[in-house]
């Protein structure tokens, strides 16, 4: 049962792929329609979520006081055993990966369908939905998998299907490059999180999480230093900077906005990015073992929240500004984490699946609309072509701004509360927390206010299409439209989602807390001097500051040449923040060249011009002992081969005859 | 049938040569094509395989003989030389892998070469029992014989069938490999004197040389001149940085067959010399030499991943690439502990199915182009989709994605490499990072982009017998990514007995303890050693 879960978006993918590879794919066949592969690929990940439910529902019903535990295990087959070293195939649900797996499948199979109708225009549906099946297949081993090297197979396994799906429209170099950056990028995380496996491997003598949790679960164990928990950890969370987009590895992100935009939704909302958290949630007991590693973990989250809520306010790019809202989010998630609210993290990567799906479906629907316009200076007043659209959406945007009661101000205040008050945490990682705060309703007010409020800065009859093979409709009549039913309809529940999903997780009586109390222990230990009444107002002082973002982003592009005076008052700013405070340069002219030139000089000054050199020199002066003896220099192979063969057996003779 | 049963491994060696020597007798061009000899050969590689597969049908994982199968003949008794040969649960897979591979290259040559196709047919053959030849033989001379027997086809492949380079090429490669096997041929004379000298008769049997005490532990000791000796040759087959520089000219000039066999098994040789002969030999010069060792295989590995990363020609890509990959087998061979050995020998078999396919793919569009520049290709993905869906497939593998046979090699690799030296393995690990950096962005310059030159518009995708050429390889990808320990079973053994006689530590735990003497290291994974 457990192994249907990842197993029928695979059957999905291989039936879906093997059909396009071999009916659609050579020349001259035919496409199948987006409908028909959509609908097959929808089926199989919305079996999977009924899976899921089913096997919630199960664990549900066990009690943890009656001696049950809340897990079901399954073992396909034996991976890899080499003498006392066992690697089994086993799945694992618990109450931490049920979680992940119901809004994996459920925002998924949302995806899924939005899908037949954003790609309905595609010219290979039948490669996309394969891919997306797999890219949920992935994701599924990796919360599932009862052991790190299973877990790392679906940490690989997005990290493929992302290059595979922000590459989707291979043609263009610049698209293929996004798709090759994040792989690699993530590649670096990758070499953190092996390392940090055989470190694990070599202190506890196993690899397999339950074994792992159990050791550590009474603190250190007896001859394991606090300094080699430290290096584990850090190892291991390189890994989640590299796949969950933080500082110094995020900038892969931001250019995976040249997929589709359903893969954008599953990428940054349910999928890939919480991978990190997932692995510092499912290793929480280990994590807290670490002080130095929970400090190293907050201010990672903390810094890369301001600094990619700082970059957001400046992008033009609908989906990039975005991009960076997911990144700014997932530092949240890591300060959650990082001052030892491992729940409060993991309840802002649930509302967040949720609302962020629902601002990048929206998003897609708007450009979807607009003929592959993604550039929100020429938009504005959409609100009157798509009704539908500007409403799911305006919900999307009061949750990520965290306006009460919509999902995303309950997570985001646990996270800042305990970033305040508990025992790991600081003033000064709120204070990064708090003004990320006011910076996300500002800038995404300004996203959501340029976009469908004003009026429209395009002409009415003149939206063109472009992008790949991607337009329709192009040519003059062709109007911005609403989106079809079979893409508004997982918008609206993902906004409803997105509205109440914060109940969840509810101050004081959170049922998420007690749900993951078998795997995160929450102790809300309060740190010294810090009374219960400071929550009231800190709870005050962040909707105070999201209000306030709100209300001079609202005031400021209502206006566009007062928002024009200002940028050109912070021209310098401006730009730095438009570049991305030229981060990728850095990175550029810091690593990727002068690997790339010492490549060059290893190769053509070492490999030709020392080593080639010695070899041929060692050739040369037998070249010229051979011109003494030139008779036998005749350049024929047979000749060498014959002489070979002869020298051989005379010195075997000799042996023979000589000893014996 | 009686005899064929008492000496399956003779029959299976001897066989693809016997073929080639009947085949003399085919005639090369019936009218209108050379179909004929083309057939005559591919029946006789599956012949072959079949009668390997025989061999695997016989072998038994926990057999208690160290050689299963064994074979011997007197050849030349006063030197103590004889035919003897057995397989263990090492040999058995890399001659699987020989016959596996055999047919998949002659059915890919069938339309790249179109002169002296009966000569280059019967060379083929004749290097496949070269090959399993030195697999199988458990006489250190016997061994030495079939050693050079397989590098005059080779060097005739290279030098008739191979780019306009090939002469160079091929020279280069002669040089290289008989510099290091001459060494080695004085060695094996020393060894077989030694064993007079201490038993009183000369012997080239290995069990033989097994038991031989040879003084060791320091720098000049007769055990580290020998095993330097020995590793020399082998070091230049793997090929080891800095020993490395004749296979990119032999890859690039080498038609494609023979890149193929050269990548996929001849540089398996190396590994297996290691194996078979310079570990269990002389495990104080190993203990001596472990962490230099370890060090120019961490070099390797790093450094062939940074050339390949800027070469313009595809195919010196791949060799390059392969100069990154055997690193880390002899990385996990000096580990010296069962999973690092394990993975090492897994990494041999993975190198041979994703190089090998690799070089089958660049054949493939040269094929159609004539050009192997990186420069001269992309976008046609466009143009060859199933083409392009292999190509992936085959990369993913090479760059050791989990559920590819790559990644199990690699992760065995660095987690048994791990407990001898956390260090050299993290600078190792560093591989994982540059081979995705290589090979992904030669894959997007080829595969990806808009079409930049005419010629690639109108490609044509794979043919039916390049997708029967590409199809075992795919499927062997995903079968020993997924189910690895089909494999391990019959090593098990094998490695375990490979450890008590090359790591000293081992060896000395089984004097104490004879009845467990690799779980030692196995259940103690940090202080291994």
């Amino acid at each position: 049962m457990l192994a249907l879960i990842p197993l029928l978006p695979l059957i999905g993918f291989l039936i879906n792929g093997a059909w396009y590879a071999f009916g659609q794919a050579p020349a001259g066949r035919k496409q199948a329609n987006a409908a028909i592969t959509g609908t097959l690929a929808s089926l199989a990940i919305g079996a999977s979520f009924v899976v899921s439910l089913i096997l919630f529902l199960q664990l549900r019903g066990m009690s943890p006081e009656a001696g049950d535990h809340r897990f079901i295990e399954q073992t396909l087959f034996n991976w890899m055993q080499i003498g006392a070293f066992q690697l089994p195939m086993t799945l694992r649900v618990d109450a931490l990966s049920a979680l992940f797996t119901l809004f994996i499948t459920g925002v998924g199979t949302l995806i899924h369908i939005y899908a037949i109708g954003y790609m309905s225009h595609d010219e290979t549906p039948g490669k996309f939905f394969a891919f997306l099946n797999l890219f949920c297949f992935a994701m599924l081993m990796l919360v599932l998998g009862a052991s790190l090297p299973i877990l790392f197979l679906g940490w690989e396994g997005v990290g493929l299907c992302s290059y595979l799906l922000i590459g989707y429209w291979y043609t263009d170099d610049e698209k293929a490059s996004a798709g090759k950056k994040a792989f690699i990028v993530n590649r670096i995380g990758d070499f953190g999180f092996l390392l940090g496996m055989f470190l694990i491997y070599a202190t506890f003598g196993t690899l397999e999480l339950a074994q792992l949790t159990a050791a550590v679960h009474g603190g250190l164990p007896a001859g394991v230093a606090e300094s080699t928990v430290t290096a584990i950890c850090l190892l291991l969370f390189l890994g989640c900077v590299g796949k969950s987009a933080q500082f110094p590895l995020y900038v892969w992100l931001p250019d995976a906005m040249a997929g589709p935009t359903p893969v954008s939704a599953l990428i940054h909302a349910a999928t890939m990015v919480t991978s990190g958290i997932y692995l510092v949630a499912r290793l929480n007991v280990l994590f807290s073992l670490s002080p130095q590693a929970m400090l190293v973990v907050a201010t990672v989250g903390a810094f890369t929240a301001l600094l990619a809520a700082t970059i957001a306010i400046a992008q033009r790019d609908i989906k990039k500004v975005l991009a960076y809202s997911t990144v700014s989010q997932l530092g949240y998630m890591f300060l959650g984490c990082g001052v030892g609210a491992f729940s409060a993290g993991v309840f802002h990567v649930v509302t967040h699946a949720f609302f962020k799906a629902l601002l990048f479906l929206g998003a897609g629907s708007v450009i979807h609309g607009m003929h592959e316009e993604q550039d929100i200076m020429k938009m504005g007043g959409l609100r009157k072509q798509m009704p539908r659209t500007f409403a799911v959406f305006a919900v999307a945007w009061l949750a990520i701004c965290g306006i009460p009661p919509f999902s995303g101000f309950f997570s985001k205040d646990e996270i800042l509360w305990q970033a305040y008050s508990s025992t790991h945490g600081h003033a000064l990682l709120w204070g990064f927390g708090a003004l990320t705060a006011v910076m996300t309703a500002f800038y995404m007010t300004r996203l959501f206010s340029l976009t469908f409020l004003g009026t429209p800065r395009f002409q009415e009859h003149g939206a063109h299409g472009h992008g790949d093979g991607h337009g329709h409709g192009t040519g003059a009549g062709a109007g911005v439209h609403e989106s079809p039913a079979v893409m508004i309809l997982p918008l609206a529940v993902l906004a409803l989602l997105s509205a109440v999903g914060g109940f969840i997780g509810v101050p004081h009586a959170s049922w998420l807390d007690e749900w993951l109390d078998p795997v995160i222990h929450s102790q809300h230990e309060l740190a010294a001097g810090v009374s219960g009444s400071t929550e009231w107002l800190l709870m005050g002082v962040s909707v105070a500051g999201a209000a306030i973002g709100i209300f001079f982003a609202l005031r400021l592009y209502a206006d566009l040449a007062r928002a024009e005076a200002l940028r050109k008052r912070f021209a310098g700013l401006h730009q730095a923040l438009v570049n991305k405070w030229y981060v990728d340069e850095l990175y550029d002219h810091l690593f990727v060249r002068p690997i790339h030139a010492l490549s060059q000089g290893l190769w053509k000054g070492f490999d030709v011009a020392v080593i080639d050199r010695i070899v041929l020199g060692i050739g040369y002066v037998t070249q010229w002992t051979g011109q003494t003896v030139r008779v036998v220099q005749t350049g024929s192979t047979q000749v060498y081969a014959f002489m070979f063969v002869v020298g051989l057996i005379a010195t075997v003779g000799y042996l023979i005859y000589g000893l014996a | 049938m009686a005899w064929l049963d008492s000496h399956l491994l003779t029959a299976t060696v001897f066989l693809p040569l016997a073929w080639a020597l009947a085949g003399l007798l085919v005639p090369a061009r019936a009218e209108g094509g050379s179909g004929a000899i083309k057939s005559w050969t591919l029946v006789g590689s599956l012949v072959t395989f079949a009668l390997s597969l025989l061999v695997y049908g016989r072998f038994e994982a926990t057999g208690a003989a160290e050689f299963q199968l064994q074979e011997v003949a007197e050849w030349i008794p006063n030197l103590g030389i004889s035919y003897n040969v057995g397989i263990d649960g090492i040999s058995l897979w890399l001659i699987l892998l020989t016959t596996f591979l055999t047919p998949i290259v002659i059915l890919s040559s069938y339309q790249a070469i179109d002169r002296r196709e009966k000569e280059y047919y019967a060379l083929l053959l004749a290097l496949e029992t070269g090959m399993l030849g030195a697999f199988v033989a458990i006489d250190i001379f016997l061994f030495y014989v079939f050693w050079e027997v397989m590098l005059l086809p080779m060097y005739l492949l290279i030098g008739i069938w191979g780019g306009r380079e090939r002469i160079y090429a091929a020279m280069k490669f002669f040089l290289y490999t008989v510099v290091g096997s001459l060494l080695m041929l004085v060695a094996i004379f020393y060894l077989a004197y030694q064993h007079k000298v201490q038993f009183g008769s000369y012997s080239t049997a290995l069990l033989d040389l097994y038991k031989l005490s040879i003084p060791g532990g320091e720098l000049l000791a007769p055990q580290s001149i020998l095993f330097l000796a020995f590793a020399l040759a082998f070091a230049i087959k793997v090929p080891l940085f800095p020993l490395h520089t004749w296979l990119p000219d032999a890859h690039v000039q080498a038609p494609t067959a023979g890149s193929v066999i050269l990548a996929s098994v001849l540089l398996k040789m190396g590994g297996y010399g290691f194996i078979r002969f310079a570990f269990p030999l002389f495990p104080q010069a190993v203990a001596l030499f472990q962490v230099a060792f370890m060090t120019i295989a961490a070099i390797a590995i790093v450094y062939g991943a940074w050339v390949a990363m800027v070469q313009p020609d595809i195919k010196k890509l791949v060799a390059y690439s392969s100069v990154s990959h055997m690193g880390f087998v002899i990385l996990g061979l000096f580990s010296l502990n069962a999973l690092g050995v394990t993975g090492s020998i897994y990494q041999m078999l993975n190198h041979g199915i994703s190089t090998g396919g690799l070089f089958l793919l660049v054949g493939m569009i040269y094929e159609r182009r004539h050009t192997r520049a990186i420069a001269d290709f992309g976008g046609i993905s466009r143009t060859m989709p199933l083409f392009a869906l292999a190509f992936m497939i085959i990369t993913l593998s090479s760059v050791a994605l989990p559920g590819t046979n790559g990644f199990v090699g690699e992760f065995l690799i660095l987690l048994g490499s791990w407990s001898a030296s956390p260090a050299l393995t993290a600078v190792s690990a560093l591989g994982v990072i540059f081979g995705a950096v290589y090979m992904l962005w030669m894959f997007q310059r080829v595969m990806f982009g808009p079409i930049k030159h005419k010629e690639n518009e109108n490609l044509v995708d794979l043919s039916f017998r390049e997708l029967a050429v590409l199809a075992p390889l795919v499927v062997a990808v995903f079968f020993m990514g997924i189910f690895p320990n089909f494999f391990f079973g019959e090593m098990e053994t094998s490695v375990q007995r490979f450890l008590s006689r090359s790591n000293l530590t081992v060896a000395q735990a089984a004097v104490v303890a004879p009845e467990a003497p690799a779980a030692i290291i196995l259940q103690d994974p940090g202080k291994g050693n």
